[in-house]
């Protein structure tokens, strides 16, 4: 981390942070370029981009016409120009129409070009589920884009890691798919839906730095250190594994991975070599969920340190359900009880 | 019976004959004779030409016409004529001769064997060139794989053209791309993608970049007839209108995608230039084999793209006059008669004829010019066969396979990368090395 200890800090929400990210990079340099359905004068439907608009004006932060494909092609052909823009994707689940522009053109614009060209972008897109947005406005599409050569994925769990990790995506000269968990933006939530939601008022990385840090690219953080297992998750389940740890009172080392591509291997595998036990979860669909790479990372590389089978707790292989959103949600009765199988042996 | 399947009291009775599925079909196939009766061409001259100026709705008309300079007796007539020296005439003749020498060179040189694909633009020579010259140079512009033109009007080396379809060891994009599918930025022209019109959305970005900046430079991109029908075509045309972004979108309507007609992309209903009209942009079609006509259209654009008018569509109506590319053959599909038989002839005979009309050319000296032109070309052949032709694992260090992914290459591409050198040193190859 590049954060100075004197700096200033004030208390964050996720949404905050990214928006005191994005204006931080904007008053950096003048490259850098906001622009997505709704986030112009009415700041986005999550406010993410709130008053940038008056801040830095109409040709650097804009509404767009409703066309993900336009979007996505539209920046890169600004990238191309060399600027540093910043589209939105106001929800993971509309990404689609952009899937050509984002894979055969962003990914590989470098490749292609041998570096004549390349596509500095930031895409920045609200995911997963746990607010009632049914099967269009919760699904998590990590997977799709971690399959793809020449594109980086980054997931935060904090307010301090959304504003760091935001600021180190923008500066990237690689094309960036940030996706931001949009259950925790107002709060670290644990998983327990029928109760009082906490906000991120009382947790340590909601308190931020207001200047300028990076959150490194492709570095994990412990969130708790332990020997009983390793539990690999990012995004909302980092709260959700560290509120089920805390109830069982098992000492599990949790690792938010923060960033799938690339990964960071040497924190997963020093991780389970000492704890000889390996638990993934993640809130997408199982079937060639990233959860699968990290299994197959993990038994590569750790088979003989290991002493159960890894655990992966997921969202199950369907849509997005609506009414049943929490009997989909691997919340803390799916992932207490993996914990157990898991732990049965030790 | 279910409650779903009883007639509803109220519906209308259907005693119509079913219904029946149109399904497009060229006039003419493989064996059929070849008579273009069907397309209308209108007179040179005849279309006016608004001013720069003018609001996209007050000129439908010129999407439905054919903007033509030349006439069957090769005089500039009418309004369009951009009135250009005969020095740059001539120099747009060399430009198109100079192409079709270098695709005939590099189309034999796929059939020897020295590299794997190429693709000609023969018959579409005006589009690329005379739109290269009615641009500035510093204007970007963002290609589909048939406007290798556009390189040759802006003075890129023939020989790094080579280089490229050789993937050899001058090639500067590392032997890491399809045979033409060139970046050039330096010249103004962006990398080519083998997908789609994917370059539409982009080069509006360009010219949105461009014009947020304040810089003057705008942006151009071309696609085929066919892939007006991706997605990526219609995004485009959205953003650049909405933003009034300084782009020309030029649609070639080269007839074909590989064997598929224009029918197929909706030309049996209407033209492709009219695709603007329900945009509020600008439409232009236009003789595509006239190059005064493509070169008078482009600066008419560029200005009203310069001058904040914002985008204009042009349709080239051109006709590819021979295979989709060297995995294509054309005979399979469509009637052998179709090149002679078209009916706006020959964009470098046309010009030539013109120059002709004009005194300042004559029948010797463009015999000279192409025996110069082939002579050319070889002689550029030789200099980039020194650098050799393709092959695998000749040209590149067998490492570079990894570069380029990212900027800095992680730790998951190393260990691939050393998995790859080991597997080469146990292949026992010759060319196994690093």
């Amino acid at each position: 981390m590049t954060m100075n200890e004197d700096e200033p800090t004030t208390r964050m929400n996720m949404i905050q942070a990214i928006n005191s990210a994005l204006d931080i990079c904007m008053a950096r340099d003048p490259d850098v370029l906001v622009m997505g359905e709704d986030v112009g004068y009415f700041g986005g439907v999550f406010r993410a981009t709130a008053g940038l608009q008056a801040k830095y004006g109409k040709t650097r932060v804009f509404d767009t016409p409703i066309t993900e494909t336009g979007i996505i092609g539209v920046a890169i052909g600004m990238g191309a120009y060399g600027l540093r823009p910043v589209p939105e994707i106001q929800f993971a689940d509309y990404i689609y129409p952009a899937l050509d522009q984002l894979v055969s053109e962003a990914a590989r614009l470098r490749y292609r070009s041998a570096g004549e060209f390349i596509s500095p972008m930031t895409v920045r897109s609200p995911f997963g589920g746990g607010i009632f947005g049914g099967q269009t406005h919760s699904q998590s599409p990590e997977g799709i884009f971690t399959h793809v050569s020449g594109i980086k994925t980054v997931i935060p769990a904090t307010p301090y890691d959304a504003k760091g990790l935001l600021i180190a995506a923008i500066e990237d000269n690689d094309p960036v798919l940030f996706f931001e968990p949009k259950r925790i933006y107002n709060g670290p939530f644990n998983g327990y839906w029928d109760r009082p939601s906490e906000n991120w008022s009382k947790h340590p990385a909601g308190e931020v730095p207001t200047g300028y840090y990076k959150v490194p690219l492709g570095k994990a953080a412990v969130v708790r250190e332990g020997e009983a297992l390793t539990i690999l998750c990012y995004g909302t389940m980092v709260h959700v594994c560290t509120a089920v740890v805390a109830e069982q009172g098992v000492d599990a080392e949790i690792i938010d991975l923060r960033t799938l591509v690339p990964l960071d291997i040497e924190a997963i595998e020093e991780s389970v070599k000492k704890t000889g036990r390996c638990m993934i979860v993640h809130e997408a669909t199982r079937t060639s969920g990233f959860g699968a790479e990290l299994s197959a990372l993990v038994q590569e590389r750790c088979f003989y340190h290991l002493e159960a089978p890894i655990e992966r707790v997921t969202g199950y292989d369907t849509p997005y359900p609506h009414s049943l959103e929490w009997a989909y949600f691997p919340g803390p009765v799916r992932i207490g009880q993996a914990l157990k199988k898991i732990m049965k042996d030790a | 019976m279910v409650a779903s399947e009883l007639p509803r009291a109220d519906a209308p009775p259907r005693n119509l004959p079913g219904l029946t599925l149109h399904v497009p079909e060229p006039k003419f196939r493989p064996g059929d004779a070849v008579d273009f009766v069907g397309i209308e061409v209108p007179p040179a001259g005849a279309a006016r030409r608004p001013d720069t100026a003018a609001p996209a709705k007050d000129f439908p008309e010129l999407a439905y016409t054919l903007v033509r300079v030349l006439d069957e007796e090769g005089r500039a007539v009418g309004a369009w004529d951009p009135k250009l020296s005969p020095d740059t005439l001539r120099r747009m003749l060399r430009n198109m001769a100079l192409l079709r020498a270098f695709d005939e060179r590099m189309f034999r040189a796929q059939r020897q064997g020295k590299t794997s694909f190429y693709m000609k633009a023969t018959g579409e020579e005006a589009v690329a060139i005379a739109a290269a010259q009615a641009l500035a140079d510093d204007d970007m512009c963002f290609p589909s794989y048939r406007q290798q033109g556009l390189l040759i009007a802006r003075g890129y080396p023939l020989v790094e053209m080579m280089n490229q379809i050789y993937s050899n060891r001058g090639d500067k994009l590392q032997g890491k791309q399809l045979p033409i599918m060139y970046s050039a930025r330096d010249h103004g022209f962006f990398s080519i993608s083998g997908n789609l019109t994917t370059q539409y959305p982009q080069a509006v970005g360009w010219a949105m970049a461009s014009a947020a900046k304040g810089d003057t430079r705008i942006a151009a991109a071309w696609c085929g007839e066919g892939s007006t029908a991706e997605g990526d075509f219609h995004s485009a045309c959205t953003f650049a209108a909405v933003y009034r972004a300084p782009v020309i979108f030029n649609v070639v309507n080269n007839q074909w995608a590989i064997s598929s007609f224009s029918g197929f992309a909706g030309a049996e209903a209407t033209t492709f230039a009219a695709r603007a009209i329900g945009y509020g942009i600008a439409g232009l079609r236009v003789d595509g084999n006239d190059a005064l006509a493509v070169y008078a259209a482009t600066l008419w654009a560029a200005e009203r793209a310069r001058t904040n008018q914002g985008p204009t569509l042009i349709e080239h109506f051109t006709y590819r006059a021979e295979g989709h590319s060297t995995s294509d053959d054309p005979t399979q599909y469509r009637s052998a008669g179709e090149p002679n038989a078209w009916p706006l002839g020959d964009p470098i005979a046309r010009l030539k004829q013109h120059l002709i009309t004009l005194g300042e050319w004559d029948e010797a000296r463009h015999a000279a010019q192409d025996r110069e032109l082939a002579e050319y070309v070889r002689a550029e052949q030789k200099e980039a066969e020194k650098n050799g032709i393709l092959g695998h694992g000749l040209h590149q260090p067998l490492d570079s396979l990894f570069d380029g992914v990212f900027e800095e290459m992680p730790w998951h591409l190393r260990e691939q990368q050393q998995q790859m050198i080991a597997e080469e040193e146990a292949s026992g190859r010759p060319w196994a090395r690093k």
